[in-house]
């Protein structure tokens, strides 16, 4: 029993860490179309960015992974995206392979291939005991930053003009704009947004495995966007609630899968994706007005 | 007219797609307070020529004049800031969002909450069931109260000016009452309409002017009555595709 709390407590952690990246790449895809495989090196860069700053004070490393992440999503956004504002979602995909390779590459130009350790937070390792099950800190503090981050942009859509806008721009973009809806606000909001969320999963995930490397953030991303696409396309709870789902997966598969064929415990995974895609192809929580874009 | 210019002043308006021209040429002005209305078959440009003026299309050729400013180059937010609102063809409402929501997103450009607040209240007031659904999503509304939902959602941009692309399709003739009762309130607040209609009969009951629309040219148009009378107007709606239109028909 103890044990099973302690796999739960493991997959909730990786399964709200997928659910954040999932959310990441939902929020692009509300307004834009377009799935950004970029969000991985936004994760990345956000991680570099603790390594770069490591052994200054913890709120200056987190402002600063904060930063990166926001500034990155604002540029490329700026850079590659807004002059295929109109393009269709395959070319606005391809750009985003190709903004993430270049991004990619110049981080192995700049600082190379390796891997590097990074003993961030080493203290989060710890494993505290809650009513005789010992959980680690860290999983604790990843379901408390999920929730508040979680919380905090539903509020955000829910409660504000900007939410309020960004929602009925996800819904019907033309639209949105002919009642004078900003697109470059909206949108840029979206990619700020999806900053935050790319920097908070940055730093989780690098005080869970310490080390950093610049193909990071693109194995999450490509994870969490079979979330999101198990979720249903262009819904936000969807996405959250497939990244989480398939973060759970995982961890279970691999807990519970006899261990000679724990090595195979993706294909379980995508046997789960492929049929949940067979039996709900719009996804679980599909989106309202993906078809009609005038 | 001798007074002052026209609201809206539209002068060879072209759209083009590609190598197909669907609006050609069009001159149209409205007036301060007007109900001007083009009506004309389906296909005739009347959606595009509606579209180039709200900034959704570029215009190939021509210049359109609001309220002595020229449009063209305007970005599509700027639009409805300058007080020319659209109700466009198929409503577009927010279905997943709520009523509430809908009109709050109509008063996008304005910066007054209260006032904003109270021009929903007094909505609600007018049309109770809509009141009472205020917090269901747009979606589960019948054709009618949507199209009541899209016209309330453009007003609350307080424009000068309001366009209605085909504001009585699909809907069931009675229910078509209700959305010109509307329009009929919306001109008694003294907001100019520009309003686009296959339904040539229904806009005769309110427009001061009418244009028929063919091919993407204007054929015809004068006062509501002139067109009315005027011996050529069937030939002039039908166009070319007369035969077309009467062969279909049950």
């Amino acid at each position: 029993m103890k044990e099973f709390v302690q796999i739960l407590a493991d997959a909730l952690s990786v399964g709200s860490l997928y659910a954040l990246t999932a959310l990441g790449i939902g929020l692009i895809f509300g307004v834009m179309r377009l799935i950004n495989f970029a969000h991985g090196e936004l994760i990345t860069f956000s991680a570099y960015t603790l390594l770069a700053l490591f052994g200054l004070p913890l709120p200056v490393m987190l402002t600063g992974a904060l930063a990166v992440g926001i500034a990155l999503a604002l540029a490329t956004e700026r850079a590659a995206f807004r002059p295929l504002r109109n393009a269709d979602p395959t070319t606005l995909l391809i750009s985003s392979f190709a903004v993430s390779f270049f991004l990619q590459k110049l981080l192995v130009l700049l600082v190379g291939s390796r891997l590097k350790g990074l003993n961030f937070l080493p203290e989060l390792g710890r494993k505290v005991e809650l009513s005789g099950v010992r959980l680690q800190l860290l999983q604790i503090v990843t379901v408390a930053v999920s929730i508040v981050l979680l919380v905090g942009l539903t509020w955000f859509l829910r409660a504000t003009r900007l939410g309020l806008q960004m929602r009925g721009a996800a819904e019907d973009f033309r639209m949105a704009r002919v009642l004078g809806v900003r697109a470059n606000r909206v949108i840029a909001t979206a990619f700020a947004l999806s900053g935050i969320l790319a920097a908070a999963v940055s730093c989780l995930i690098v005080i869970q495995t310490g080390v950093v490397q610049p193909r990071m953030g693109l194995q999450l991303v490509i994870i969490a966007f079979v979330g999101t696409v198990i979720g249903g396309l262009g819904s936000l709870p969807g996405a959250a609630l497939g990244g989480f789902l398939v973060g759970v997966g995982s961890i279970l598969l691999q807990a519970l899968l006899p261990p000679d064929i724990r090595a195979f415990r993706e294909a379980f995974v995508f046997i789960g994706v492929a049929l949940v895609l067979l039996f709900r192809p719009q996804g679980l929580i599909p989106a309202a007005g993906l078809r009609e874009r005038i | 007219m001798t007074k002052q210019p026209p609201l809206l002043e539209v002068s060879g308006l072209s759209v083009r797609y590609g190598a197909v021209t669907a609006v050609r040429g069009v001159d149209l002005s409205v007036g301060e307070g007007e109900i001007v209305s083009v009506v004309g078959p389906n296909g005739a440009g009347k959606t595009s020529l509606l579209a180039a003026i709200a900034g959704i299309v570029p215009a190939a050729a021509g210049r359109i004049v609001f309220a002595g400013n020229p449009l063209a180059g305007t970005g599509l937010e700027e639009v409805v800031a300058r007080g020319l609102a659209l109700v466009p063809e198929g409503r577009h409402i927010f279905a997943s969002l709520t009523v509430l929501e809908n009109l709050m997103l109509g008063a996008t450009i304005r910066r007054d909450g209260e006032g904003v607040r109270a021009d929903i209240e007094r909505f609600f007031q007018t049309f109770p069931i809509l009141g009472q659904r205020r917090r269901q999503p747009a979606g589960q509304l019948s054709g009618g109260e949507q199209q009541q939902l899209a016209i309330a959602r453009a007003l609350l941009s307080r424009p000068r000016m309001l366009m209605l692309d085909e504001p009585s399709l699909g809907l069931a003739p009675t229910v078509v009452d209700g959305v010109y009762e509307l329009v009929g309130e919306v001109h008694a607040q003294g907001v100019a309409l520009l309003v686009v209609e296959q339904n040539a009969e229904r806009v005769f009951g309110i427009a001061d002017r009418v244009y028929v629309m063919n091919c993407g040219e204007f054929s015809l148009g004068g006062s509501a009555t002139e067109i009315r009378r005027d011996p050529r107007f069937d030939a002039a709606y039908f166009g070319l595709n007369m035969q077309d239109a009467t062969g279909s028909a049950p």
